[in-house]
Parts: structure tokens; C-alpha cells; sequence
């Protein structure tokens, strides 16, 4: 099986976050990959190692030609990588970055997509279907567990009420949750292998997209304002020293919910 | 002043509509002269009835097989017939699973952008102003769409006020005439993770655990306490993830929007993407051993505590007034 697996470097959620003077995320530091792909990239080694064929290829669109959320995702074991980054695709939205993989992903054949459901940073959950609309496959989002079948893939989908079980005849496209496999960690050997593994760095002109279609132009919306939530006060902190309880009772009785 | 017309895709949760779907349809009918609700189910009155007293004039059945999801059969429908009609000034999606897909490859097929994650749309010089949160909800962003429409939004549940605004209304059943790519997703089977007691989204108590409590087993005093105040249970993603409850009771950036009366939170640290889904809520208690854990700086009553000491004694304590 031949799987493209999207990829997101953004900026590391463990540091301070900043809007940039167009008030958008400041991207302009160094980026990391984005946890919430890191169960794309084990999902689709599994499926590749358990039937013995075929490879996983990680495709990203990122600023400055960031690579090191690729080296990481290398390391972990997927064989080659694809960049596209480009100057006018800064301020893309999601459709925008749905239209560049799109067309960067079907200069190959490809068995399978995987997203993740959202990324850490932006968390729309909505770029999944629109890539799987533009490539024209069929797709099963925010899916929890994928099992092979005969050329097709058996997977469960999660609903507001529980889940799906779904099947999905390839070529397709899923999207897949947080906690759906146990990621792997990258060891010495993947960390070296993954230096000298290609990564391919393509330009928006190496797509044919125009640059009116996608980046700030694309997005075709503004920011009017940028406010500071109201935050909530906090009430009393108190110790429990084995009669906690008794203060949350009288609390209770208080908003008359006892 | 409101713009002329307003789709809205609306779910159903089993056999009754969303309560978030009937928000949405109470905020079209406000900033708009008329209101299309595109359902997915056919000939149900007291369904067709609910939307039009929140002020749909418009219901159209989309009529699919039950194996192809509705998000994507709901796309195809619009996009067809905004090929052959008028196009709509804006859509509302709820951000729910169907509600994104919808959304997405709708705005694929017509090359629209969409706005999501959002909280708050109001009419400002008779254009629609969308706000969403950013940095786990401590900074507001509020955007327009400067492009032709029709405007597509993803609107999370408990942004507007329900309000009745009875109107009459018309339906018309539209089937899906090419699904293509969408055939080759077929649903085999749907599985209901049974829950009994409130929903989380409308209880007036939402008792919720996390990763404090130290395990699956120990999940059951969130379970019981719940039971005992009537309430909903809640979970943050980190229990989620572990496996202890399915997705469905997860509060949260990627989980529920709850505004309780009262929320009760019994070893969760209070990450902002857990915040942001409960921060609304009227009245919140906290049970955390870690007095510099950030859900007390958003708690009414913060308990310095062990949940396995705490809340077993609550518990005990409850049970002995009710008995009285
Ligand atoms: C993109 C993204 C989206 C996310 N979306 C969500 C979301 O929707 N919802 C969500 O909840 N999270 C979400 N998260 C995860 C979030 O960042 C936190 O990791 C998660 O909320 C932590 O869950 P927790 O509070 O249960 O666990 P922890 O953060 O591990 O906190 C456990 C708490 O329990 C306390 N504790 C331990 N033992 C005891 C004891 N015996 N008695 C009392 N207290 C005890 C500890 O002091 C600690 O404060 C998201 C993260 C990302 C990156």
C-alpha cells in the first residue's frame, strides 16, 4: 500500500505563542511536528509493515522550508518526504493548504491520505474533507481504528452518539484522532537513517496553482478586530483536611442544586 | 437591516434535532429575511415543526442512502442546487463531525473559503462579523469575508439564545443525483455508546474527571456523584484518550461546549483547550491536589484535595441527606 500522510509543522505549542503585526499566529521561529500527525505516520508504517508492501510518503506545506518536523516524522520511519513552501502561500487557510497538497500528493498514485482530524494550532477539522473533495476519493473522517481488508480498509468512525463502522474502498482518504494508534518513538538508528533520506522541496509554480487561488488572496476574508477575552474570576481555594466535603455540601445546598 | 437568505445544515441526534442545530436555525432567522434547513431525514412533522418555530420557512429533505454519511451527501445537495438556483447569502454548519465534512467539501466543490470554531455572528452595516477564540480562548478574533459568497461558517453549539420565532413553512425533497467518490464510503453499521441520565450538552450539572483520578475503576466515583445531583458525566481528553470513557463525554477545544449550571471538575488540571468547552458555565467547583493547578483560577469553590478522599466522603454525605 502506498500512503501519502499529511504533515503539519507548526509552531512548538509548549512555547509562548505570539500574533504577528497582521494578527495572525506568529510562524516566524521554529517549527515541530505537530503531534496530532504523529498517529497518521504510525497508522500508515503499520499498514505498509503488515502487508509487507509499499511505502509512506510524508507531504507538508510550510513556511521558510521547514524541514524538521519531516526529519521527525523520517525518523519514526516513513521513507521520503515533500515540502512545498513558498513566500505567497504565507496566510493560507485551510482550504488553501487543501488545494497545494492536493495537487502536490496526485503528481503520484497514491493508495491512501491520511490527515489528522485537526492540527494543534489552527483545530478546524475541516481540511480533510476539502482535500478528499478536491482529489475527488471518498473519505472517512475522524476515524478511531483502521483494519485491512481484501484491498479495502475497515474503519470506525466516531459519531456524536458513538461510532460507525465503515468501509472504505481505495483509493481514499481518512482522517484520524488523537489516541487512535500508540505512536512510536524515533530511535538512534531512525534519527541517523532520516538525515539522508530525500526530501523533495517544491515551489507553488511546480503545481500550477496561481498564486491568486491560495495565501493571503485565497483566504479572501479579513480580520476586523483582535480582542482579550473576559477572564473569570476565581472564588475560594480552601484545604481539604478531611472535612472538605462538608464546605462543597454547603456550596451545594447554596445553588440550591441539594 | 439582515441579509436575504441563510441555509442551515441541521443534524439530528437518534430521532430528535440537535439542540445546536435549533440555535443555529434562531440565530439565521435573525440576521436574515429567510431561513432552509437542509435535513437529513424525510417526513417527520414534529422534526419540520421544531425548525419552523424557531423560524425556518424552508425544509428541504435530502433524500440518501442510509450508507452514505450525510456530511458529504449534504455537500452535493447544496452545491446542486446552489448551481441551479440562487445562491444563499451564508450557510451555518454545527461543528460537529457531519456538520465539518458538510462544510469542507461544500467549500471545495464551490471554492469558497470557510470560517470555523465560531462563537459569536453579528449584522454590522448588514455583514455578517464571525468570532472565534484563539490561544485556548484567551484572545478573541473576530473576521469577514471580503469574497462572493454564499459565506460558510462553522458554528459551535451554545453561541446564540434560543428563541421561538414561529413561521409557516414549505419542504421539498431533493435527492442525491451523482454521489460519484462518495459510494466508495459505505456504512456498514452504527453503534450507540449507551448513556443514561442527562446529556451532557443540556444538564444543568456536568460532573467531570480526569487523569486525577488515577484510573478506569476509580472513573466510577465521577459516574456516581453524577447520578446523585442528576448531573451529566464529563471527562478531559487526557481519560478520553486512556481508553476510561468514550469520546462522546469529552469537554473541550475538540470535545463538548457545556454551559452547566453547575460544573464540577475532579482531578483535571484546567489545560486552556479543556477550559475553553466549560468556562462558561455558571457555577464551577474544582477538586485538584495541586493548589497551583489553573482550574482554580477559574473555580467559584477550589478544593485543595485528594479526589479519592474527597469525593467518596461527598458522596457518603449526599447519600445520607437524601436518605433523611
Ligand atoms: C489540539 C489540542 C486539543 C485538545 N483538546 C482538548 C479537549 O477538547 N478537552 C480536554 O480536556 N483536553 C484537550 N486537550 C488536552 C489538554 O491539553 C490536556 O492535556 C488535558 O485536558 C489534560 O487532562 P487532565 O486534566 O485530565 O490531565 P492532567 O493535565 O494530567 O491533570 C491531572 C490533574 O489531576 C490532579 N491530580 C492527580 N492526582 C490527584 C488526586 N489523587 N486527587 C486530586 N487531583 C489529582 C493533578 O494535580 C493534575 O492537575 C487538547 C490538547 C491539544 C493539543
Amino acid at each position: 500500500m502506498k500512503i501519502a500522510v499529511c504533515v503539519k509543522q507548526i509552531p512548538d505549542p509548549a512555547s509562548e505563542l505570539f500574533l504577528d503585526p497582521k494578527n495572525r499566529l506568529d510562524r516566524t521561529g521554529k517549527l515541530v511536528l505537530d503531534d496530532a500527525d504523529t498517529y497518521g505516520i504510525e497508522m500508515a508504517l503499520r499498514l505498509v509493515e503488515d502487508g509487507n508492501e509499499g511505502e509512506v510518503v510524508l507531504f507538508s506545506m510550510a513556511p521558510h522550508n521547514e524541514v524538521a518536523g519531516l526529519r521527525t516524522g523520517l525518523s519514526l520511519g516513513a521513507s521520503r518526504a515533500v515540502l512545498i513552501s513558498d513566500d505567497v502561500l504565507s496566510n493560507s487557510d485551510s482550504l488553501s493548504t487543501a488545494k497545494v497538497l492536493s495537487a502536490a500528493i496526485s503528481q503520484e498514485d497514491f493508495d491512501l491520505v491520511i490527515t489528522g482530524t485537526e492540527s494543534t494550532d489552527g483545530y478546524s477539522g475541516i481540511m480533510a474533507a476539502q482535500l478528499a473533495e478536491l482529489m475527488q476519493l471518498p473519505s472517512v473522517t475522524f476515524v478511531k481504528k483502521v483494519t485491512r481488508t481484501q484491498g479495502d480498509l475497515l474503519v470506525e468512525r466516531q459519531t456524536e452518539l458513538g461510532f460507525d463502522e465503515v468501509k472504505l474502498k481505495l483509493p481514499g482518504l481518512i482522517s484520524l484522532t488523537a489516541g487512535s494508534v500508540e505512536p512510536r518513538y524515533p530511535n538512534f538508528k531512525g534519527i541517523m537513517a532520516a538525515k539522508s533520506k530525500p526530501i523533495k522541496q517544491l515551489l507553488l509554480s511546480d503545481l500550477g496553482i496561481d498564486a491568486s487561488e491560495v495565501g493571503t488572496n485565497g483566504a479572501r476574508q479579513e480580520i476586523v478586530d483582535v480582542t482579550v477575552a473576559p477572564t473569570r474570576a476565581s472564588g475560594d481555594v480552601i484545604e481539604d483536611t478531611g472535612e472538605g466535603y462538608v464546605k462543597i455540601v454547603e456550596y451545594l445546598e447554596a445553588l440550591k442544586i441539594v | 437591516m439582515a441579509i436575504d437568505s441563510v441555509w442551515v445544515f441541521v443534524e439530528l441526534r437518534g430521532d430528535s434535532l440537535s439542540t445546536a442545530s435549533l440555535e443555529l436555525v434562531s440565530q439565521a432567522s435573525r440576521v436574515a429575511h429567510t431561513v432552509t434547513a437542509f435535513l437529513g431525514k424525510q417526513g417527520d412533522v414534529s422534526v419540520f415543526e421544531l425548525l419552523s418555530k424557531y423560524g425556518a420557512n424552508k425544509i428541504i429533505e435530502i433524500n440518501r442512502a442510509p450508507e452514505i454519511a450525510l456530511g458529504g451527501a449534504a455537500a452535493f445537495v447544496m452545491a446542486s442546487k446552489i448551481s441551479k438556483e440562487k445562491s444563499p447569502s451564508a450557510i451555518f454548519f454545527e461543528a460537529s463531525y457531519e456538520g465539518r465534512d458538510a462544510a469542507g467539501r461544500l467549500s471545495a466543490k464551490l471554492d469558497r473559503p470557510i470560517l470555523t470554531n465560531i462563537t459569536a455572528l453579528e449584522l454590522k452595516d448588514n455583514e455578517l462579523l464571525a468570532s472565534n477564540a484563539i490561544f485556548g480562548g484567551n484572545m478573541m478574533v473576530s473576521t469577514r469575508f471580503t469574497g462572493a459568497g454564499p459565506q460558510l461558517f462553522v458554528i459551535r453549539a451554545k453561541s446564540f439564545v434560543l428563541e421561538p420565532n414561529p413561521v409557516e413553512y414549505a419542504t421539498e425533497v431533493v435527492g442525491l443525483e451523482e454521489p460519484r467518490h462518495l459510494t466508495n464510503a459505505q456504512i456498514l453499521n452504527s453503534y450507540q455508546e449507551v448513556r443514561t441520565g442527562p446529556k451532557l450538552e443540556d444538564a444543568t450539572v456536568v460532573v467531570a474527571g480526569g487523569r486525577g483520578l488515577g484510573s478506569k475503576d476509580q472513573f466510577s466515583l465521577v459516574e456516581n456523584l453524577a447520578q446523585l445531583l442528576n448531573g451529566a458525566v464529563g471527562a478531559s481528553r487526557a481519560v478520553v484518550d486512556a481508553g476510561w470513557v468514550p469520546y462522546a463525554f469529552q469537554v473541550g477545544q475538540t470535545g463538548k461546549t457545556v454551559k452547566p449550571m453547575l460544573y464540577i471538575a475532579l482531578g483535571i488540571s484546567g489545560a486552556t483547550q479543556h477550559m475553553v468547552g466549560m468556562k462558561g458555565a455558571r457555577n464551577i467547583l474544582a477538586i485538584n491536589k495541586d493548589r497551583s493547578a489553573p482550574i482554580f483560577s477559574i473555580a467559584d469553590l477550589g478544593v485543595v484535595g485528594d479526589v479519592n478522599k474527597v469525593v467518596p466522603a461527598l458522596i457518603e454525605a449526599l447519600k445520607e441527606k437524601i436518605a433523611k
